[in-house]
Parts: C-alpha cells; structure tokens; sequence
C-alpha cells in the first residue's frame, strides 16, 4: 500500500482544503482573477474542490484596460466552460470618475492604480474574503505573509502585527468592514506551478509559450509594442521570438527571449533558469528593494 | 519526489537566516538577481561577506535591524527531495511565531552557537519542538569556524545538551558542526572537521525518514463541507468533503459519524479526478455515504470501534501568544478544533511550565506572551478530539480572542475524556 503522496500532490491537497474553508467559513468571498498562470491554476483547484458542485463564488479581475488580447479571450473562454460568474473592477471606470488620476508620459503604467480599483469593488461588494494567487517564492515580502492574511478596513497589510497561523487550523475571523486576502498556493514555485499545468493538464494563454511579437528593449526587459505604451527616443521595435514568464499589466510586464513552445520546453527552461520571473519581467518590482512590501501595506494583491 | 517540512530555530545572531541562505546559494536554488540584489546591500552596508541573511529577511525594518521578525517561507529543492523551510525567529518577543512556523514542521534545526553553547532560547526552541511534537530534531552547532574547528568543544554541546534532552521525548535527535558562513558541513562536508563522520545537513535532510510518521491506524475525518450540486446531473449527490486526519479509509468500510453515532458504509471516495479505492492523511477528499444521514460541518467520520473523545472537557498545554491579555482561570474564549468553532472558559488553571529547567510552577495562576502551561478547558460544544501525541490533527486548537478576533493561544490537548 503507497501512503506517500507526491510532493505535487501534498500542495494540492492543502490548496483545496484552503479554498474549501473559505467556502465554509466566509460569507461573501471572491476569487480574484487575472488571466495569469497562477490565477488559472487557482481556479482549476476551486473547480477540483467542490466538484461535481460548481464553484460557490464568482471570480474578479482588477482589469487595467491594458491587456493582451489572448489573456481576454482566454478570461472569457475560463469563465464560460466553468460557469463561474466574473466581476471586473475597472482601473477605466475609476479613472473616469476621477477616483484617480492616470500617470502619463512613456513610462506611465496603471499597475499603481489597481489598488483603489480592488478597494472600491471590495467595498461595493462588501467581500470579506479574496483569494490572491500570490506564491511566497515570489518576491521578499511575499515570503512573509500568512495564508490567511488579515487586512484592516482600508484594506491595509501590517507585516509586524500579523496573526499566528497554526497547524490548518485557519482563523478568518473579522469584523464588518476588514477582510481577509487568502493564498491558496503560498507553497508553490514558479516549477510547481509548470508541473502542475502539465500533469493536470490545464490550459494557460499562448502568451506563456514561445511566439513571435514586436516588442521593445527597455532598462534590460522587452516590452510588448502596444497602442497603450509610447517608444522613447532610441527604443526600436523589433520582432523576436519570446515568452511571458508572468502576465500583468501590458505596460509592466516583460516577455523573455525564448524558443520554448510547448510546456515540456517550458519547464526545461524554468529549471534551468537563473532569474527569477519578477526581477525578469516586472518593471513594478525594480523601483526600490521593498517596492512590494510598501504596495502591499497600502492594499496591493 | 517527496516533501519535507523544516523548521529553523536558533537564539538572535546563532545564524539562522545565514544558514539557509547557504542551504539554497550551495544547492544552486538562488537566483542571479538575487545574488546580485543582496550583493550590493552587502557592499553598501560594509559587510565582511554577501550576508545572505539578506535572502531571508524581507521586511524593511529586518534588513535595517539586522534581525528577523516573522517566520519566512523559503523553497528549495533536489533530486531527492522538496523543501519548505520556515525560518522562525529567535527573538523573544516573536517566540510565538517559532510555533507558527513550527506547527507542521516535520523536522525542526535548533542552532547553536559554538562560542556560547546552549542558551535559554535554544532550550526554549527545544521544548517547543518537542511539545509540537515535530518527530526529527537537528542541533546544529554552527559558528565552528569562531572555535577553530575544535571537537572538544563540539562534544561539550553534545554531552550537555543530551543530558537536557533526557527531560524531553525526542525520537529522533541528531548533531551536526557546522559553519553557515562558509559552508562546512552544510550541502558539502567539511576539509576542517575530518574528526565529523556523520551525514552533512543537506544529506540528512534528504534522507531523513519521514513516511511512517504519519497516523495511519485511526481513521478520523472531519467533514469540513457539504457538497450538494442541486443539478439535474446530479440530483441526489451529497457529498462530505474534507481532509483526512488519520488512519486510511475505503469504499465498503463501515464508519461510525459523531457526534450523532449513527453508523452506515462509505459508498465511494471522490476526487475531481475520479473515484479512489483509498484515502489517507492528509488527502482532501469527498467521501459519500450510503445511508441519507443528517452530516454537516464539524461532524467527524470514524470507525465504530475506533472513536475519539467527544468531549466538552479537555486538559490541554497552551501556548499563549497575546501581548495584551493573560490566560487566566475564567478566561472566555473561541475555540477552533479540526473544523468546528466553538467558545471555550478556562475552568482551571494547573501549571505553568518554567521552560528552562521544565518544573511545574503550581503557584501560577496565569500564562502571559509567550508561557506555556496546563489548563483545563470546558466547551459550549463537544470536540471530537485525540491526545495531541497520537495525532497532531485532531489533538490541536487554537484560541482566539473573541473582541479583536487575533489568535491568541495554540493548544495541545493531553486527554479528552
């Protein structure tokens, strides 16, 4: 008799006790939704916990109007095939009704933006519980947080102040008004992840795989051309043969020089990999050594 | 490949952040820009050495301290094995985050100072390990470059260490010199220690043997959600949903569910993936049962001849983590056991434990940040619980504070009745 499960196998049976307690124990939660490979592999574990049942909450994407077509039509094809029902917070919408202003210029990006647009809908929708597809292996802070994690009612993280978090034993307990952010895959890697959407066989956008696309070199990244991001002097676009290693907004996120097209090749080429997808491919991340920290305090996912 | 949970712990400048960062540098986990990340914070702040501390600690105020506030995830892994390592802090005030990061931990590292020997901290550390019952505990002497190498003072450790840990139940210790800083021992073994003929950390780690323990005899299944599709497709389908907490279940087998005592058959255990012929800890599971019975959340699926307590009076050890509030007899409380919220009142208060020289101190009569003690506790609702050392699943609780909702207590319960 085998009782040892594979190490891929232990992650997703605590991801679905995660999502499953949440389902228990929240009235109102939400699963945020970007079209990224971490989002989708959430969703496939929410599909997987409650089956044959339907997944007992919508999903929603803090949508910032930049976006790669593919990861939209992707987000729409998801949401039909599970039947799941999608809110999209707009960064559009609250530029409009000047919530906020847009940066401008060449290096303008709507990432900042995102968090009055997640803070508002969590307001509108009164959620008291949102999953975030955040991997502790991806970033410093990240390391630090809790599965569970607590956010006051501006939606603020305190990294000093948080909760212990003992055993599975989660404690989602808050008054109206504060809500929780839970992590259903903190102990994946970027690797788990690939293997995972290789033995499950779960579907990603084709941007994760090596394509042909114009793009741009900026500050050692390359940058996709798109209607929404101007060429400073000197940048050329060019058309190369790349991938994305993760997939946020257009104007912040880098594509990879790649030739691998399907996803064994993607995970050859993760595993030997040198850098990590963040300091590859995310401008967001390079401002200052606790960018993500600080967006984090103010109520970035 | 198989997963182990490890868990670090060590007194504020024993080198714990430094170790694991050597653990991934040597087994190639870090990352380029990472390296290059912590090798100008190194320059700029005059370090001898990259400080690969500076892996680990990701707070701001941590890099400007110089010292690690709260547990750090870090993964890492080889063709053997998968790591996840909880890298816990050794300052006192965050104790109560060594049992955060501790609890699920599979082997815990107590490091050790060379220079200083064994400290209140690192039998602090210990105990702990030990009252979580993580089956496999490393003392790594570290800082064996500060002490030239020297066997004698490695040995010194070892004999009084071993003497300390007479007064504890650990199954499985081991000793290990080593220096984080420059790699002795660590993933390669050491050119300045050939007195050392055991395993290096790394070897250890890996093949340390994990798989047996688990509890694989009482069956114990929380039903942690109903699943009830309410389609045509599957009209009548009422399924219980949870995660295996012990023994190992199977389509046929007769169950008993508590607290009701009705007993019926499992008709089949579903996966999104299909059925399967059986299930163990800590696989998360739909079990549907072959009699409609009444079965909701906090129910607990078992077999007839093998039950847990069903209890509302239990004697416990308490870890208590609240910095403002003391544990006390008549304290009012939440309660979270497996998958069932309840409140709790302290009826007695019996000891609280002095972690040093582990006496019972009868005349306390209170448990503030950090203490640990036996209590006795009565619930508003039955748990279905085991002793914490037969099953650290349905033996443990936490307690909240029920006005600003924070957990303030981590309970290991010594017996239900």
């Amino acid at each position: 008799m085998k009782t040892q499960l594979s190490h891929i196998a232990l992650l997703e049976a605590e991801a679905i006790h995660i999502v499953r307690e949440v389902a228990a124990e929240f009235e109102r939660p939400v699963m945020l939704f970007s079209g990224g490979k971490d989002s989708i592999v959430m969703l496939h574990l929410a599909v997987k916990a409650f089956a044959p049942a339907p997944v007992p909450f919508p999903i929603m994407h803090v949508d910032t109007g930049h976006n790669f077509d593919e990861v939209i039509e992707f987000r729409d094809r998801r949401v039909a095939e599970t039947g799941v029902k999608l809110i999209v917070a707009s960064v559009q919408d609250a530029i409009d009704a000047g919530r906020v202003v847009e940066e401008t210029g060449p290096r303008a990006s709507r990432n900042r933006l995102q968090t009055t647009a997640l803070l508002d809908a969590i307001e509108e929708h009164r959620f008291d519980a949102l999953f975030g597809g955040a991997r502790r292996d991806e970033e410093k802070a990240r390391a630090k947080e809790r599965i569970f994690s607590f956010r006051d009612e501006f939606g603020q993280w305190d990294p000093k102040g948080q909760r212990p978090e003992l055993w599975n034993l989660y404690n989602g307990r808050h008054k109206p008004g504060e809500h929780m952010r839970v992590f259903p895959i903190s102990n994946w890697t970027e690797l788990d992840i690939w293997h995972y959407i290789r033995d499950d066989e779960v579907e990603v956008p084709s941007v994760y795989y090596a394509h042909r696309r114009p793009v741009f070199n900026r500050d050692g990244m390359w940058l996709g051309v798109t209607p929404y991001i101007e060429l400073m002097p000197g940048e050329e676009a060019e058309e190369r043969m790349v991938r994305f290693r993760t997939i946020g907004d257009a104007t912040c996120t880098g594509a990879v020089d790649s030739s691998a097209t399907d996803i064994h090749l993607v995970i050859e080429e993760v595993a030997a990999t040198r850098i990590t997808e963040r300091g590859a491919t995310r401008a967001d991340d390079r401002t200052t050594e606790a960018a993500m920290e600080d967006r984090k305090k103010e109520g970035y996912f | 490949m198989d997963l182990l949970r490890l868990a670090t712990a060590g007194s504020v400048d024993d080198g714990k952040s430094t170790l694991i960062g050597r653990l991934l540098y040597d087994s190639k986990s870090i990352f380029e820009d990472q390296l290059a990340s912590i090798e100008a914070t190194s320059a700029s702040r005059g370090d001898e050495h990259t400080n690969l501390a500076l892996l680990t600690d990701g707070l701001r105020a941590e890099r400007e301290q110089g010292i690690t506030i709260d547990v750090a995830h870090r993964y890492f892994a080889t063709p053997h094995r998968k790591f996840i390592i909880a890298d816990t802090p050794g300052h006192i005030q965050y104790t109560r985050n060594m049992v955060t990061g501790a609890s699920t931990a599979d082997l815990a590292i107590v490091l050790i100072d060379a220079r200083k020997g064994i400290l209140e901290q690192s039998r602090r550390h210990s105990f702990i390990a030990n009252l979580l019952r993580i089956p496999h505990l490393v003392l790594a002497v570290n800082k064996m470059d500060l002490v030239d190498y020297d066997q004698d003072v490695f040995l010194e450790i070892k004999a009084e260490y071993s003497q300390f840990a007479t007064r504890l139940e650990v199954p499985d210790l081991t000793f290990i010199p080593i220096s984080a800083l420059h790699g002795d021992n660590v993933v390669d073994r050491s050119a300045n220690m050939d007195w050392y003929r055991g395993a290096t950390l790394l070897h250890h780690l890996e093949e340390v043997h994990i798989a047996s323990d688990r509890n694989l005899v009482d069956v114990r299944f929380p039903v942690q959600y109903v699943v009830r599709p309410q389609s045509t497709e599957h009209h009548d389908y009422r399924g219980y949903a949870g995660t295996v907490s012990g023994g190992v279940l199977k389509p046929g087998d007769e169950v008993m569910v508590l607290p009701s005592g009705f007993t019926t058959r499992i008709a089949s255990i579903d996966t999104a993936d299909g059925p399967v012929e059986e299930a163990f800890a800590p696989m998360s599971v739909t079990i549907t049962l072959e009699d409609d019975l009444d079965v909701s959340r906090g129910d607990m699926i078992c077999r007839p001849h093998n039950q847990p307590a069903v209890s509302q009076d239990v004697e416990a050890m308490v870890c208590w983590m609240s910095e403002q509030t003391r544990l006390t007899a008549g304290s009012k409380l939440a309660i979270k056991h497996t998958t069932r919220w309840a409140r709790a009142m302290v009826k007695e208060f019996r000891y609280r434990l002095d972690i040093n020289s582990l006496h019972r101190q009868e005349d306390a009569d209170s448990l503030s940040l950090n203490e640990i003690g036996r209590v006795r506790l009565r619930t508003t609702q039955p748990l279905l619980a085991d002793d914490y050392h037969r099953n650290r699943s349905t033996g443990s609780f936490i307690l909240v504070d029920e006005t600003t909702n924070v957990t303030v207590g981590a309970g290991m319960i010594v017996s239900a009745e």
